[in-house]
């Protein structure tokens, strides 16, 4: 197990470093933020010092050299627009956005898992053909679209629940959060849900692909023979062999909606990182650009090693010590 | 002790799988008793109906198929007739099953503790630690030792022969009347082959409970079992005591069965072999379901025979030509 650890995150500094190549080339590649920074009336002096002070003039091998000894120090620069260390800008909005991301893998889960059992288990039925015709929507109308019907449909014709924006947040475990009033709820609910569409979907066909494979095994029906109860068949031999696979999608696909929740939070004018990204695109503020990747990067790598020790605990069969590179 | 009811007396049994190929006629009218303490062999090709019939008297015959006719007398009560809680309530204490593959009848990702103490709590109010009494006394009758370490592991850490072992263990845990085993030893080795059925019979003799034993392979039963009916294309052609059975077949399926197995006095001249294969049980041949690879039929098989006991009572034959002259 710890020898497995060690490996994995030795490979992981090898992959965070390759990125920062990428990632450093990529920005400068993007363009020369001066002209966006600069008051156009400047003259040649000013801008020759706004461009030395941000420490552009260097070479770009200079500028990486940089940047990578900063980063290993914990800091990944300031950023140009709001003169602040990237990081931290970065994490004052991660909360908004973990928890965004947190309440729809909850709904994906719990809706998910429940509605693909069903469909797989009566397969036949008029529910169990609407829950697969469903996900078919759900994983083919683009998401910004359905975020907007959202807001049309429950803000402004039903006018129940608020177009945008995240309520008031209280100190809940050391964090921020909005979810315990229902002020927050309300607003949390849309871009949860809209967020979650996607991945419901996948939960729910993954679900019913694992249960229609799992109830025909042999060892369902020994379950059975043995006279054990059908709910007790269904949530212990059938639940718990469909959950591997779940569990590995949910735990890769749980960074892809740290990372791209950027269209729902623009949708939903909620204040977490993608927003923030964006409008950093938006001003080629580097150093927030090459912050917000690295962290993404950094996270991608942990939820994988997390997906993996969560696995071995889910299936006996694979021990992490049997793992070879 | 003859007016005794049997543990199991099946009666014109039909199963049918309605396809959307159309209804195929799985098992197609099967009668046969089991009496207690018997061991009944129950032996024919792929398709030919032998292990539906054995999940039809359990109550667990896959969709789309359904018992469409026939008694399953258990005891005298009618399990066909029986709804889904009593047959649940019978599973497993009253009648048991082994599956054919080891590697797939205990579910990969709960441990074997959990899968046996579940079995005991299915049909006993007892404590968790009862339970766990229960199933280790049973992996010690079953002969796996240091059964309290081979609880708490998971069935990839067993051979295929211990893994039946542990359903065998498993099916014993409420001593039910009856126990059907569908071809129990075929996925494993001859020599824990021969474990498997010598532990078996000692345990039926012990305990005196009946045994239904699924199989294709003669060589199995004939140790094993007291009577066997040998089916084909969802009917008994022939049923009566083993030794009737294999030295006077009467069915010339049989008869080809028995010679298709290789025997040492043979050696050297070429194994017999019955021409063709198992017909589709959704066009079966009209009459007699084996004339079509028959060498003894003529225009008369194409009526369907009737069960006659041409050479001895209760040997049993469903042909129109059967192998007297051996008899």
């Amino acid at each position: 197990m710890s020898v497995f650890i060690i490996r994995r995150l030795l490979q992981s500094v090898v992959v965070i470093w390759v990125m920062s190549l990428l990632v450093f080339g990529g920005v400068y590649l993007i363009g020369d933020p001066i002209d966006m920074l600069i008051n156009p009336e400047a003259d040649q002096e000013d801008i020759d010092a706004a461009i030395r002070a941000l420490g552009l003039d260097k070479p770009i091998h200079e500028q990486y050299w940089f940047f990578l000894i900063n980063a290993l120090k914990g800091d990944l620069g300031s950023s140009f627009i709001f003169n602040e260390p990237a990081l931290q800008l970065i994490l004052a909005r991660m909360p908004a956005t973990m928890e965004l991301a947190f309440a729809s893998l909850f709904i994906s889960i719990f809706f998910g898992i429940p509605l693909g059992m069903w469909a797989g288990l009566h397969p036949e039925s008029i529910a169990g053909r609407s829950i697969m015709t469903g996900s078919i929507l759900g994983f083919s109308l683009p998401s910004f679209w359905v975020g907007i019907m959202f807001i049309m449909f429950f803000a402004v014709i039903l006018g129940v629940l608020p177009s945008g924006g995240r309520a008031e947040t209280t100190e809940f475990l050391g964090m921020q959060v909005s979810f315990l009033s229902w002020d927050g709820l309300s607003h949390i609910l849309l871009p949860a849900v809209n967020l979650a569409l996607f991945k419901l979907s996948l939960v729910i066909r993954l679900s019913r692909a694992g249960t229609q494979e799992v109830i025909h095994q042999d060892y369902i029906k020994f379950a059975r023979a043995k006279g054990v109860s059908e709910k007790r068949v269904i949530l212990v031999h059938v639940l718990k062999n469909i959950l591997i696979p779940v569990v590995t999608i949910l735990g890769l696909e749980f960074g892809s909606v740290i990372a791209f929740a950027v269209v729902t939070e623009t949708v939903f004018a909620w204040p977490g990182m993608g927003k923030l990204i964006i409008e950093s695109i938006d001003q080629l503020d580097r150093p927030v650009i090459v912050a917000y990747l690295m962290i993404i990067v950094f996270m991608f790598i942990v939820i994988n090693l997390v997906v993996d020790i969560l696995y071995s605990v889910l299936d006996p069969r694979v021990r992490l010590q049997d793992v070879k590179a | 002790m003859e007016d005794e009811t049997p543990t199991l007396a099946v009666e014109d049994l039909k199963t049918h799988f309605f396809t959307k190929l159309g209804v195929a006629e799985a098992v197609n009218g099967v009668s046969f008793t089991v009496k207690k303490g018997e061991v009944v062999g129950l032996v024919g090709e792929s398709g030919s109906g032998k292990s539906v019939t054995g999940f039809s008297i359990i109550g667990l015959v896959d969709h789309p198929g359904r018992v469409v006719e026939g008694k399953i007398l258990f005891k005298g009560e009618d399990l066909a007739q029986a709804d889904d809680d009593r047959m649940r309530s019978l599973r497993g204490r009253r009648i048991a099953m082994i599956f054919q593959d080891p590697m797939m009848t205990l579910n990969p990702v709960l441990r074997i503790d959990t899968q046996m103490i579940e079995a005991v709590q299915a049909h006993e109010q007892v404590s968790e630690k009862e339970a766990r009494e229960t199933a280790r006394d049973a992996l010690v009758q079953v002969g796996i030792p240091s059964p309290d370490e081979r609880l708490k592991s998971y069935p990839h850490q067993f051979s295929g022969g211990m893994r039946q072992r542990v359903a065998i263990a498993t099916a014993l845990l409420h001593k039910p009347d009856l126990i059907i085993a569908d071809e129990p030893t075929t996925a494993l080795d001859v020599t824990i082959q021969g474990q498997i059925l010598h532990e078996v019979q000692k345990l039926c003799r012990e305990t005196g409970m009946s045994l239904i034993w699924i199989t294709h392979d003669l060589s199995v039963v004939a140790g094993l079992a007291d009577r066997i009916c040998v089916m084909y294309a969802g009917q008994i052609v022939e049923r009566g005591e083993i030794s009737d059975v294999l030295d006077h077949p009467l069915h010339p399926y049989t008869n080809g069965l028995i010679g298709s197995v290789p025997s040492h006095n043979r050696r050297g001249q070429p194994l017999a072999q019955i021409p063709g294969m198992t017909p589709s049980l959704l066009n079966l041949p009209e009459g007699c379901a084996f004339h079509p690879r028959c060498p003894r039929a003529d225009g008369a098989c194409f009526v369907q025979p009737q069960v006659t006991e041409p050479a001895k009572l209760g040997h049993e034959v469903r042909c129109v030509h059967p192998h007297l002259e051996q008899a």
